[in-house]
């Protein structure tokens, strides 16, 4: 309904009534045009940012981790998906290192998001054969970036597992 | 520029015809008479194609499946940049579509320019105005909330009605049983897949027909000079279309759009209503009991249908001029008499709202899990109105501290209860109202800050009633109380209201042996206690 002011028309041209007309129908045509248009692009182009949550998970017993030797750990996270309560299954790999510190790596290759496995002493992604270190630098292939690490606490034997921060480079 | 500008135009028109058909269709002669009364043709046509958009960006965000809906609808609704204008100019411009709609029909009717040779273009509007109700019947299913469900209950089962044919409708539409996946699958694959494209192939050949034939023209049109249709008559049409449109986006900022608790096929304490505009076949159907049933459900409705497509076949006089249309007058008269007459008789017998039916579900529902006692702390925050010092949500504070930041420093029951009983704010709290207050300041944190502000006055007085008279002793609550009587959640499953109250007042009456001792509630204490029992979730959270 909004803008048909490109069309004009012979004889009525000069009329200030026929002015008004266009005037009014335009405007309030551009109004109306406007105030559904807006909405919908920021209701379109504005996901809500969705809850953040920062709690921690129970990964499962470590005593019996032996040094340099990774595990892969499974581990249930429930959050929101959208309108849905979801609960789903994650997993990390478990590194305890020489000084007993434990790192939990993401299970995601950082080059295009394939799983890896362990294998000879390192971590090897089957896509694009990157390579990492048990450390989770990268020692060769196409990975722009070490594997990401789970923030980790321990509580007596239980491996406690946070957010997966993203690596730099 | 100018120039240049016109020739990219002229060369456009050259390959595709646009302009030329634009001012083909803008330029089309009207019957002098034209005016005003003929804007509702336009604002039902851009009502439809609101409606049209509304639903495609809602689909955005829905999902189309029982109890997915009615999640996904609050998602739109409490968590979508947007989504509550979205919906309330999807559920706002139904009900405008039929006021229009009707208004378009009873202009024509009036006018009477059904008349030869407009007959096909009356019959296709009375199509679209029962597609129109098509729309309304099955979107009212989609949210999935009560009033959702228990409304096309109603509906199917006056299909079912419908002799002979009724075992079978009842199939198609799977409600033989209870409404579950099969019928919503169903609704709404009609109400967006089916529906539209016949209504918009309906729509052209409508408009169709009224070019071909000409707007209408009035006896004494033929001596005078012929209007433009563009500007005089779009200027009107826009100007109807701006104000309808301004009135559907008030009403979508500013008016209540319903979104009641989960459709619960168990909820035995559910009165269903249909929208408004089914209001008068509701009634109707009061008229006629046994098996005089069918007249109102079937017969009266597909009388009125075909008397609707015969109109031009019945009246088949010359035009003449809208006042001497007295008998035309005298049926929307008569029709309006008997459709207000109706709607008002069934909006009379629809009981009055129970707070606790008031609840709007779209808004922070978070109290609903909180514990008699913090549910009770709200009622002793307003009471001794600590809102006018703190604040609870947020940033900054009111005079008095944050009492996010007390909370998340002192997190002791103990300290918070001693203190409370020092301040001169609080002297008019006991001790059990002291606790309790204590006991919600606690449960406040970030996400359930506006909880003071949003929990309804009927569940903190409830609450505080029940804590009052140590309810809790006996009776578990969101899983904090004892275990002496049956937990409270899933009361409203289990019994009606009338019993709840009768079992008040008289215990041994209603359940033999219980050792459950007589509240003499007075009415509105009653009230207050029912309705807060009664909206209770049914399951406890977290188990």
């Amino acid at each position: 309904m909004s803008t048909h002011k490109a069309v004009h028309h012979g004889d009525a041209a000069g009329s200030t009534r026929r002015g008004f007309h266009l005037i009014v129908l335009n405007v309030l045509g551009a109004a109306v045009t406007f105030a559904i248009a807006i909405p919908t692009l920021v209701y379109l182009l504005f996901p809500p940012k969705g809850v953040k949550d920062n709690g921690w998970l129970d990964a499962g017993d470590i005593s019996q981790l032996v040094p340099n030797d990774p595990v892969e750990l499974s581990f249930q996270k429930t959050r929101m998906d959208g309108w849905r309560l979801v609960t789903e299954k994650k997993t990390a790999w478990v590194v305890k290192g020489e000084d007993n510190k434990v790192t939990a790596f993401g299970p995601q290759c950082t080059h295009l998001g394939c799983a890896y496995h362990f294998e000879n002493k390192q971590f090897v992604c089957p896509c694009h054969n990157t390579f990492f270190s048990i450390d989770g630098k990268v020692t060769a292939g196409p990975a722009p970036r070490p594997l990401d690490q789970y923030l980790v606490k321990i509580d007596g034997n239980r491996l406690q597992v946070g957010e997966l921060k993203k690596s730099v480079a | 520029m100018q120039e240049k500008l016109n020739q990219l135009i002229d060369a456009i028109d050259e390959r595709t015809g646009l302009r030329t058909n634009l001012q083909h269709f803008l330029f089309e002669e009207i019957p002098a008479s034209s005016g005003w009364h003929q804007i509702f043709g336009s604002v039902a046509l851009f009502l439809i194609l609101v409606q049209f958009f509304t639903g495609s960006m809602l689909a955005f965000n829905y999902a189309p499946t029982p109890g997915d809906a009615y999640d996904s609808v609050r998602y739109i609704m409490t968590e979508v940049t947007g989504g509550r204008l979205m919906r309330g100019l999807h559920h706002w411009g139904a009900s405008m579509i039929i006021v229009i709609v009707v208004l378009h029909m009873l202009q024509v009717f009036i006018w009477g320019a059904y008349k030869k040779p407009r007959e096909g273009t009356w019959i296709v509007g009375v199509i679209l105005l029962l597609l129109t109700l098509a729309y309304g019947l099955t979107g009212y299913l989609l949210p999935w909330d009560n009033r959702a469900y228990w409304g096309t209950v109603v509906t199917t089962q006056i299909g079912a009605t419908v002799p002979g044919a009724g075992p079978y409708v009842s199939r198609l539409l799977a409600s033989t049983g209870d409404i579950g996946v099969v019928t919503f699958a169903r609704f709404y694959a009609a109400h967006v897949l089916l529906l539209p494209p016949i209504t918009m192939i309906l729509i052209i050949f409508h408009v169709y027909m009224v070019r071909r034939h000409g707007v209408a023209p009035a006896p004494g049109d033929e001596h005078k000079p012929k209007k433009m249709f563009f500007p005089e008559q779009v200027f009107k049409d826009t100007v109807a279309v701006f104000v309808a449109f301004a009135i559907l986006f008030v009403l979508s900022i500013w008016a209540k759009i319903p979104l009641e608790r989960m459709a619960d096929p168990t909820d035995t304490t559910y009165i269903p209503r249909p929208e408004w505009y089914f209001l008068f076949l509701f009634q109707s159907l009061k008229l006629f009991e046994g098996p005089m049933e069918v007249i109102g459900t079937v017969v009266l409705p597909t009388v009125a249908i075909l008397a609707l497509i015969m109109t031009p076949f019945i009246d088949r006089s010359k035009m003449v001029k809208v006042r001497n249309r007295g008998i035309a007058m005298l049926i929307v008269l008569f029709a309006a008499l008997g459709w207000g007459g109706l709607t008002a008789a069934a909006l009379k017998s629809t009981p009055p709202q129970t707070e606790a039916s008031e609840i709007d579900y779209a808004g922070p529902v978070q109290w609903l899990n909180l514990t008699a006692s913090e549910n009770a702390g709200v009622q002793a925050y307003r009471q001794a109105k600590c809102g006018t010092c703190h604040v609870t949500s947020g940033e900054g504070s009111g005079s008095g501290p944050n009492l996010l930041e007390v909370v998340s420093k002192r997190k002791d029951s103990a300290w918070l209860t001693g203190h409370l009983k020092d301040k001169s704010s609080a002297a008019n709290l006991d001790d059990g109202q002291i606790r309790d207050l204590a006991a919600l300041t606690l449960k406040i944190d970030v996400a359930n800050g506006d909880l003071p502000g949003t929990t309804p006055k009927f569940a903190a007085e409830g609450a505080a009633l029940y804590q009052k008279n140590m309810c809790g002793a006996c009776h578990a609550i969101n899983g904090a109380g004892g275990k002496i009587g049956p937990a409270l959640n899933g009361l409203a499953k289990r019994r009606t209201a009338a019993w709840v109250k009768e079992h008040f007042l008289n215990p041994q009456k209603m359940s033999p042996g219980s050792p459950m001792r007589v509240y003499a509630f007075n009415a509105a204490e009653m009230q207050a206690e029912n309705s807060y029992l009664f909206t209770l979730p049914d399951k406890v959270a977290g188990q």
